[in-house]
């Protein structure tokens, strides 16, 4: 077994295992965090098949941000576990079926004869000095797919426009201070300079 | 045989990096008591040893023996992760900073990406530390924090978009070569409002002062280490000072070229990198001793209304600018050898 299969074996079987307790952990703080390591786990898998960018992107987005503001919420609404327990066995067979389905479609694409391990030779390794994996991804999304690249944006649009919009509601009874008005304020506004005379030493 | 080369090797450079980081650490908290102090008109520590130089390995021994306690009814496991998970990115960002010319640990192609993932990654620390410690005060200070750093990694993640735009390169050390050639090619001048921005988010982002709502002495005791005593708070320590001291060397690779000399070819080398580095650093030190702590809603006003907005006309600018091939800056770009 050479390196890079020990070093791949042991990160499937950190992420197998953390994808597990995702949906086992009792404590939905603890199961957000092993969502983290399993984003993190794979992320390194990403690396060693040398797609880099999307590798640390993965990290970047879905550990640095999403999953803070997925942690923010859980720790927020301090969800109640035991409801959601009662529900388990009564969904458990649609969850199979589910599961069942994809690992079908899954085992049907791998087993096909367009998608066969065997139709695909393991790529060479490239030199450090060729195009870095950045730069042809770059390459390639501004030149060949743009148009995809640009209808991506858009929906990403849309959707930033009609999250905003969602929480945009008037409530007249908040209380909320307007910055242009406070820092735009002057000393005559607020301070009143007082003249009294000065007072005889008794 | 090779590997086994490759891996001593390898440890050894880490070890070269990871010492003095921690020495500079230990004598950027003294540094800080005194630049602080004598902007304060104070002395600052003198006691111990000569004119108080060894006070750094006082208060780690001080530490060092002090008991970790955890608190009752916290989430142990989490309570002692969190100091780790927060030390940890903060080092690991260094593997791909150039000290000099072919100075690093990694040559990384995707050096600015991993390091923006990697101090993306040390927020973790502070949730978890406010959510594990179970109290309501380091938990505030948790979510103070993970809102703050949501919103400044933008603009900084923005701010360093306009570089990568004039270096046509994620590798730190072409970052720096493309700034050659004296110091009026340093790419704080045609950037100028992104390197602002940048470090400014960078303090944000290390939640010093005036940004250091997350542990707001004066209103929520200690904010999300509250709970700490020992090694696991000097751990928490640890990691702000060496993402201080990183975010000072980001910026003097980015915008302040690195270890150029300021004069084309005079002397280039790793004490100009050291210098500015130090530069930087006393800037940071300096807005602490100079402004009171933000409030909490002109925090985020500040990253979404006015940062954000910044940075995507800047770089804007920049596109039209290297696009047209205006002087004196712009027209001798690389545009990506397209």
């Amino acid at each position: 077994m050479t390196f890079e299969l020990f070093v791949f074996y042991l990160f499937a079987a950190i992420m197998v295992f953390a994808a597990a307790r995702v949906i086992s952990a009792r404590n939905p703080v603890h199961s957000a965090m092993f969502l983290v390591l399993t984003f993190f786990t794979c992320s390194a898998i990403w690396l060693l098949l040398e797609a880099e960018f999307l590798a640390i992107t993965l990290v970047l987005v879905y550990v640095g941000a999403v999953m803070v503001l997925f942690l923010f919420v859980v720790m927020m609404l301090d969800v109640n576990v035991e409801p959601l327990r009662e529900g388990f066995v009564k969904y458990l067979p649609v969850g199979l079926l589910v599961g069942a389905i994809m690992l079908v479609e899954m085992v049907f694409l791998l087993t096909q004869r367009y998608f066969k391990a065997e139709q695909f030779p393991i790529p060479a390794r490239s030199s450090a000095d060729a195009m870095s994996n950045t730069e042809s991804l770059g390459r390639l999304l501004y030149s060949e797919y743009l148009f995809q690249f640009e209808i991506a944006a858009i929906i990403l649009l849309v959707a930033i426009v009609a999250a905003i919009a969602l929480t945009m509601r008037r409530r007249p009874l908040t209380k909320y201070q307007t910055p242009s008005e406070q820092v735009g304020t002057r000393k005559e506004e607020r301070l009143r300079v007082v003249q009294m005379p000065s007072e005889k030493r008794s | 045989m090779d590997a086994l080369i490759l891996t001593i090797t390898t440890i050894l450079k880490i070890v070269v990096v990871l010492v003095p980081l921690i020495l500079c650490v230990a004598y950027l908290t003294l540094a800080e008591r005194k630049v602080i102090g004598s902007m304060q008109v104070r002395v600052g520590p003198n006691r111990v040893g000569f004119r108080g130089l060894g006070q750094p390995f006082a208060d780690v021994f001080k530490l060092l023996f002090k008991e970790v306690i955890v608190p009752t009814s916290a989430s142990r496991f989490l309570f002692l992760t969190a100091p780790i998970l927060s030390l940890a990115p903060a080092v690991a960002a260094w593997a791909v900073i150039p000290f000099a010319d072919g100075w690093a640990v990694s040559d990384a192609n995707a050096g600015l990406l991993y390091v923006l993932a990697m101090t993306s990654i040390g927020v973790y620390g502070v949730i978890i530390a406010g959510w594990a410690s179970n109290s309501k005060y380091a938990f505030l200070g948790a979510m103070r924090s993970a809102a703050q750093i949501v919103a400044y990694e933008i603009a900084m993640g923005f701010a360093l978009i306009g570089v990568l735009m004039m270096a046509g390169s994620l590798n730190l050390g072409d970052i720096v070569r493309a700034q050659s050639g004296g110091f009026f090619n340093w790419y704080l001048f045609p950037l100028f409002p992104l390197a602002i921005v940048y470090f400014i988010s960078g303090v944000a982002e290390t939640n010093r002062a005036p940004f250091d709502v997350a542990e707001g002495e004066s209103e929520i005791v200690a904010g999300f280490h509250v709970d700490y005593s020992g090694m696991a708070f000097a751990l928490f320590f640890l990691a702000e000072y060496a993402n201080m001291i990183m975010i000072a060397a980001l910026a003097a690779i980015m915008f302040l070229g690195g270890w150029l000399s300021p004069i084309d070819g005079f002397g280039d080398g790793v004490h100009w990198f050291l210098i500015k580095t130090a530069a930087m650093l006393f800037i940071f030190l300096w807005l602490r001793a100079t402004f009171p702590r933000y409030r909490y809603d002109q925090i985020m006003r500040l990253g979404w209304k006015v940062f954000i907005p910044i940075t995507i006309v800047w770089i804007a600018v920049v596109g039209f600018a290297i696009y047209f091939e205006v002087g004196p800056w712009f027209s001798t770009v690389r545009s990506g050898g397209l």
